[in-house]
């Protein structure tokens, strides 16, 4: 039995709910070697900025218990040579394409966004909302509802109507709740989480910080409960909008998690790492766990876990019947 | 799995692999993953591949020295276990077209990559000669087959166990003089790799080498691997050593810089040659 693996981002229907996370695909064309792109739900782009940016000195990565921590500091090449190179590569190839942008003021977001405007290819726009504020001395986006909202309202009103904007948030901050509401409130038509929360680690024989600097991102698995706590509380609150769930998925058990927890699409990061066929093989073994399930399709399965204690689950056809 | 072995400090696996050792040239690496199936070492490791060998289809050895947990996981295994790994990755060696005399330099295992250069060189008539070296006797690796390989072999150790007191980068000058060298091909730690290539610059011949940095993923997604070099164009740039290395000409590596953001790289911050706005 085939299960329909189709959702939507917005009005944007995907052919199935693995994605790759941003800044873990590099411009796609790696990945590219290893599965067919277009066999997954959509790319998600590193995060685009207006200028080329070499990122941070190494050493930017340090492994950690069942994680890893990074500090690339957004190495990319500029909207520019983006809109000139990647981009095409990818809408030649028929590749649904994610694209994130980051920038440091709410102008940079929207002079980013005014450029993805009239370029073909883009499906969605997400808003990495985890970069440093430089109108607020460094105040990351992310942990503020007001500023995150100030940015998503004037990308929303600079992009297309048809291209969703998403917003990306980070569990750094006292209350993911109210800024998932403050970005909804400012036009999100979709939320995605969660970036990396940030986290530290000391060589003890050099006796320094691992990463030159200092403090990094954490990925992977060891993060994996924290997506689902913010997932699950963001669905509650906000039932109706669209959750990109991400954070330590290896495989199509952990993207089953963050499904019943409220996301409707997940994205693989850190996984691709370890095993760049991660995505073809989650969204198998997603499949094929739904289908044992009895599962017809994957919407049914969005936020399940959130049905009250004792009550059956109710869209589980072949229970329903036999119960009948 | 096929064969594990000691090599005086090192370990050597043998791995039956055709799909990597069918592709395989000189200077390639592999990407190992670490701890078995509910591994917590997410990151894979990076190994060169010493030889290749038609046996049972085609064979991958590498070889290494314990330093962490995953290499201590490694040093484990036996005949027979499964290994997970990808490859072959990065860039190879260019290999000269004229029959022209070579130095490859090699520091720690370093030199393990360099045997698998070495026998493309012989095969297209080039005189290859050896210059190996490492802290002590037992980790100068494979002494023994340079010696039946080289036209001169020449061995050193900062103790003085084997070969020369000193460092490869003493003894390099005089063996480039002496063999009139036309070109160096290096391997080892990246202090050697910077020795070697002044050493190179000054006697004005182009050199080759493989640089090691921390790397999470092999494959060119995690933006982790980078160093600074500088372009056909003149401009500096973080570039991945996993996909656009480990291979690269000396001259065109930073060592100074690396481990920081040179001013003038392309996208460093506050500035960098083409920084717009
Ligand atoms: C292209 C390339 C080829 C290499 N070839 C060899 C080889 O032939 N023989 C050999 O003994 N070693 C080689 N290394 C180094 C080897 O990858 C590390 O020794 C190994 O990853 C250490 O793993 P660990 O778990 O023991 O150490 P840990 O320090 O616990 O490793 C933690 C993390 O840091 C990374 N890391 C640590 N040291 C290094 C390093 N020196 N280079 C890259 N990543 C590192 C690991 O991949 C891992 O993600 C090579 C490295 C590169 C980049
Ligand atoms: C090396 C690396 C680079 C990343 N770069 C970005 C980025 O550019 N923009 C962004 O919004 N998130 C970035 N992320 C965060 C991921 O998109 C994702 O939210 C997070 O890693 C959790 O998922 P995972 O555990 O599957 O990796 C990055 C993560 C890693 C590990
Ligand atoms: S190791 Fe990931 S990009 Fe090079």
């Amino acid at each position: 039995m085939s299960v329909d693996m189709r959702t939507y981002l917005g009005h944007v229907e995907l052919v199935n709910p693995i994605i790759t996370a941003a800044g873990c695909a590099a411009s796609g064309s790696e990945l590219a070697q290893f599965f067919d792109l277009g066999r997954i739900g959509a790319l998600t782009t590193r995060s685009i900025t207006m200028a080329p940016r070499a990122g941070r000195p190494t050493p930017r990565m340090a492994e950690t218990p069942s994680g890893m921590l990074n500090a690339v500091g957004l190495q990319g090449p500029g909207v520019d040579a983006f809109l000139e190179r990647e981009l095409p590569w990818l809408s030649q190839r028929g590749v649904r394409t994610v694209v994130s942008i980051g920038g440091g003021t709410v102008a940079e977001y929207t002079a980013l966004a005014r450029r993805l405007t009239d370029a073909p290819g883009v499906s969605a726009v997400e808003v990495n909302l985890s970069c440093p504020n430089i109108e607020d001395r460094g105040r990351v986006f992310a942990r503020d509802g007001a500023a995150s909202a100030e940015v998503i309202a004037s990308v929303r009103s600079v992009m297309r109507y048809d291209v969703p904007v998403v917003a990306k948030l980070s569990p750094d901050t006292v209350d993911v709740v109210s800024v998932a509401r403050a970005c909804v409130d400012g036009g999100a038509d979709a939320l995605s989480m969660i970036n990396n929360p940030i986290g530290m680690s000391i060589d003890t024989e050099a006796m320094r910080p691992s990463l030159s600097a200092v403090t990094g991102g954490l990925s992977g698995p060891a993060v994996r409960p924290l997506a689902v706590r913010c997932v699950w509380q963001v669905h509650a609150a906000l039932p109706s909008v669209p959750v990109i769930g991400m954070g330590g998925v290896l495989t199509g058990r952990d993207a089953f998690e963050l499904i019943l927890a409220g996301a409707c699409v997940v994205a693989v990061g850190t996984a691709l790492f370890h095993d760049p066929y991660a995505c073809l093989r989650i969204l198998r073994e997603l499949e094929e766990l739904l289908a044992a399930r009895g599962f017809h399709r994957l919407a049914d399965a969005v936020g399940l876990a959130h049905r009250p204690p004792g009550s059956s689950p109710r869209h589980r056809n072949d229970l329903e019947e036999t119960s009948l | 799995m096929l064969t594990t072995r000691r090599v005086d400090a090192y370990h050597a696996l043998t791995v039956v692999a055709p799909g990597i050792a069918e592709r395989f040239r000189p200077g390639h690496f592999v990407g190992v993953a670490v701890g078995g199936a509910q591994t917590s070492m997410l990151t894979r490791r990076a190994f060169f591949v010493h030889d290749v060998k038609p046996d049972y289809g085609g064979t991958v050895e590498f070889v290494f020295t314990v330093g962490g947990p995953g290499t201590a996981w490694l040093a484990e295994r036996r005949a027979r276990d499964t290994l997970d790994l990808i490859g072959p990755l990065g860039r190879p060696f260019p290999l000269p077209r004229d029959p022209v005399t070579c130095v490859m330099v090699g520091g720690e295992y370093g030199s393990a990559t360099l045997f698998a250069v070495a026998d493309a060189l012989q095969s297209r008539g080039c005189r290859v000669d050896f210059v190996l070296g490492a802290v002590s006797a037992d980790r100068v690796f494979g002494a023994l087959r340079a010696r039946r390989m080289g036209e001169t072999t020449t061995l050193t150790t900062e103790d003085g166990s084997l070969g020369m007191r000193g460092k490869v980068t003493d003894v390099l000058p005089g063996v480039i003089a002496d063999v009139r060298a036309d070109v160096v091909y290096a391997c080892g730690p990246i202090e050697t790799l910077r020795g070697v290539t002044a050493v190179a610059v000054e006697f004005d011949i182009p050199v080759q080498v493989a640089v090691e940095e921390r790397m999470a993923c092999g494959i060119g997604v995690c933006m982790t691997c980078v160093l600074p070099v500088i372009g056909d164009d003149g401009v500096t740039r973080m570039v991945r050593s996993c996909v656009e290395g480990p291979v690269f000409r000396g001259e065109r590596v930073r060592f100074d810089d690396v481990g920081t953001i040179p001013f003038d790289a392309l996208g460093a911050p506050g500035g960098g040659t083409r920084h717009v706005g």
